[in-house]
């Protein structure tokens, strides 16, 4: 078989279905330590293990959010944490029927050789390490592979390697029953067009069908998480719907219609950018065999963490807010979205210059 | 209307639901062997007289999209003078025309092959542009054994077909991309799955490398079966099996996938692709058929060379337009009047065009 089928195919496709279930998508809260220090450290708050495990606890007890997901990424540490009362988090899930996931990779290092290109981590035991997240309650998986646009890049070495990693990485949750999110982030940074953006998203893209299609993966049982197909953060902004046609061209050519569901980065666009986007993206009358859906970090969470700031007396306002993120873009995902959930927070650019997770 | 828009246009046009393509391409020397099974001589005007035949068969162009013409023929004309190409147009129907120069061996491998015909390629297609034609063909050829594909086989005939199809939209012609596995062997039908996911991937990244707009190309697969020395399957599994590679390979943008017939008999082709289209799954693309002996051999028969058959053998010829067409729609029934030959097997086994 070209696909491998092993004993966990069924449930893999089962889930990566679900995953993709129209109306729903991806809360990411798998911030690694150091980078939820940042978050964290930007609204006064010491990252210690009980401020994150507060925050995570403030987003996944949120009443009625869950509803507008079908999964959350977490990292290691927080797959294994509880409440205040001492219920796994991966429980509150399971019971919202909310699939946990987990962050599998280690980061990034540079290519010896490239201008500050990338390739990804995370190989070492990992197949125990799927094993062992799966016993914790996790079915799916997300490693994020970076490529950046500029004069010579992204370099056919970085593409291949990346592609190659994501391959890998993907065969192995599927080994161990994790359904692979399959990321090969193009960064937003530098002065490029859309025209450009678009180019190298789908060269990018091809390379990595072609790898998952080497190394056996079986598409039906795999998510992709791409960036959206805009122009560079040092490019003037275009609308809406021209960032979706950009970016469902781009998929259209590249991701086979095996693939269940595509779930977006929302790289360093705005809570309300984000959303209005994907909304278009659905809105679009053209013919797409996948899903659209989100796979929002700080998409989600900004104002949420804001309204926040770290204080008990706060925890009702803050999931209000990470509500109205949660229904807003579940809308978005049906070209439902009617906008106005745009608070002063919403509106505000995520952009970090050469961004680092 | 601009280059782009033209060759999208072209190929969904071609993709019409309802609608194939008859491959009245053969060379020279294989229409040959077409007109030596019915014994007429391999003359010019008995080439032109069975592609007249073909052309003018009453109702049988509302059926078609397109027909594949071989050189000679897209200059060829009716016997009372009409040129063909204008009796396709007017017909509803855009000619296509053959590019490529046949296989030529591998060394070092065991009998694989790579296609032939990219010198010169330019030229020839602005001047079969200029002759009327608005699409291409290019047959890739690969096989199954114990060791086939090889790597090689399959990374020389993917790039073949990508710098073919790249020079054919510079000039106009939508480029139809044809990886035919042989069926030839005696694989199973998952074996054939497995080898038709691999080329077409082959094939979709080859064409990503050479800037190919995927939405003015079709595609030309074999359907995915047993090999031609094992059990035959039903055509909901073979519908099933297809479908399925085409979903994990064939991106979206692809307008329309038009199927050979490899050496399946003329009801076989029919019911596969007929189960194809019935099939209630994921498909962005229409499924139609290019068939080239699927469609003309009972009417080859029913000619045989004579002119007072003609009207018999447009008969046998409208009958299986209209069936694969329906079996595009997936309504076909199955009762399509079974002349003499629709359910003869075509296998030519190592079958060289």
């Amino acid at each position: 078989m070209s696909a491998f089928v092993g004993k966990y195919a069924e449930e893999l496709i089962k889930n990566a279905k679900y995953i993709a279930t129209p109306g729903k998508g991806i809360l990411a809260a798998d911030e690694s330590t150091g980078t939820i220090g940042k978050r964290l450290s930007s609204i006064n708050v010491e990252n210690i293990e009980s401020n994150r495990q507060a925050l995570r606890e403030l987003l996944f007890t949120s009443p009625n959010a869950l509803s507008c997901l079908s999964g959350v990424i977490l990292f290691e540490e927080t797959l294994y944490q509880k409440t205040s009362d001492g219920k796994p988090f991966v429980e509150i899930l399971e019971e919202n029927n909310v699939i946990p996931g987990i962050k599998v990779d280690k980061g990034t290092v540079e290519i010896a050789g490239t201008n500050g290109e990338t390739t990804t981590q995370g190989f070492d035991s990992l197949g125990a390490r799927c094993q062992q997240y799966y016993k914790a309650g996790a079915r799916f998986a997300k490693w994020r592979a970076v490529l950046k646009i500029g004069p010579n890049e992204p370099s056919e070495l970085a593409i291949q390697q990346n592609a190659q990693g994501l391959a890998r990485y993907a065969i192995i949750c599927q080994e161990n029953g994790l359904v692979p999110i399959v990321e090969p982030e193009v960064l937003t940074d530098g002065p490029h067009d859309i025209k450009k953006c678009a180019a190298v998203t789908e060269t990018v893209l091809a390379a990595v069908y072609k790898a998952l299609n080497d190394h056996h993966v079986l598409l039906e049982g795999t998510l992709l998480k791409p960036n959206m197909v805009t122009p560079g953060s040092d490019s003037p902004k275009v609308a809406q719907e021209v960032i979706a046609q950009y970016t469902v061209t781009a998929l259209r050519r590249t991701v086979p219609p095996a693939v269940p569901g595509i779930v977006f980065l929302s790289g360093g666009q705005s809570e309300e950018e984000a959303t209005q986007n994907l909304d278009a993206m659905n809105k679009l009358e053209v013919l797409k065999p996948w899903t659209l859906s989100f796979s929002f970090g700080r998409a989600l969470q900004q104002s949420t963490l804001k309204t926040w700031a770290g204080k008990k007396a706060n925890v009702g306002k803050a999931q209000e807010a990470f509500l109205s993120r949660c229904k807003a873009n579940s809308e978005a995902t049906l070209g439902k979205y009617s906008g106005g959930s745009a608070g002063g927070l919403a509106s505000e650019s995520l952009f970090v210059k050469g961004y680092k997770y | 209307m601009n280059l782009v828009d033209e060759l999208a246009k072209n190929a969904a046009y071609i993709g019409t639901p309802g609608k194939g393509i008859l491959a009245a391409d053969e060379s020279t020397g294989t229409i040959g062997k077409r007109l030596s099974s019915i014994n007429v001589e391999n003359v010019e005007d008995n080439r032109r007289a069975l592609r007249e035949l073909l052309f003018t068969t009453p109702g049988a162009l509302q059926y078609l999209s397109g027909v594949i013409l071989f050189e000679e023929t897209l200059y060829q004309k009716t016997a009372s003078g009409k040129p063909f190409v204008d009796v396709l147009k007017e017909g509803g129907v855009l000619p296509g025309i053959k590019v490529d120069k046949g296989t030529v061996e591998l060394n070092g491998t065991n009998g694989e092959t790579f296609t032939q015909g990219l010198d010169g390629l330019a030229q020839r297609c602005q001047k079969y542009y200029e002759a009327g034609a608005r699409f291409a063909k290019w047959r890739a050829v690969l096989k199954i054994s114990a060791n086939e594909p090889t790597e090689l086989a399959i990374q020389e005939n993917a790039n073949g077909l990508a710098m073919y199809a790249a020079i054919c939209q510079q000039c106009g012609l939508v480029p139809i991309v044809e990886p035919e596995i042989l069926v030839d062997g005696s694989h199973d039908i998952k074996k054939c799955a497995a080898v038709t996911e691999r080329v077409l991937a082959a094939c979709y990244k080859a064409l990503n490398d050479h800037h190919v707009m995927l939405e003015g190309t079709l595609l030309k697969p074999n359907m995915v079966t047993p090999g031609s020395d094992s059990l035959k399957v039903a055509p909901e599994v073979i519908a099933e099996y297809t479908v399925r590679a085409l979903q994990r390979t064939v991106p979206a943008a692809v307008p329309a996938i038009v199927f050979l017939s490899g050496g399946q008999s003329e009801e076989e082709a029919t019911l596969n692709l007929n189960a194809m289209n019935k099939l209630q799954t994921k498909k962005p693309w229409s499924l139609s058929f290019s068939f080239g002996r699927a469609l003309q051999q009972s009417t080859l028969k029913a000619w045989a060379g004579k002119e007072e058959n003609v009207k018999k053998a447009q008969d046998a010829f409208l009958v299986r337009c209209k069936a694969n067409s329906e079996a595009t729609l997936g309504t076909y029934k199955g009762d399509a009047k079974i002349s003499e030959g629709a359910a003869e097997s075509l296998h030519v086994k190592d079958y060289k065009y």
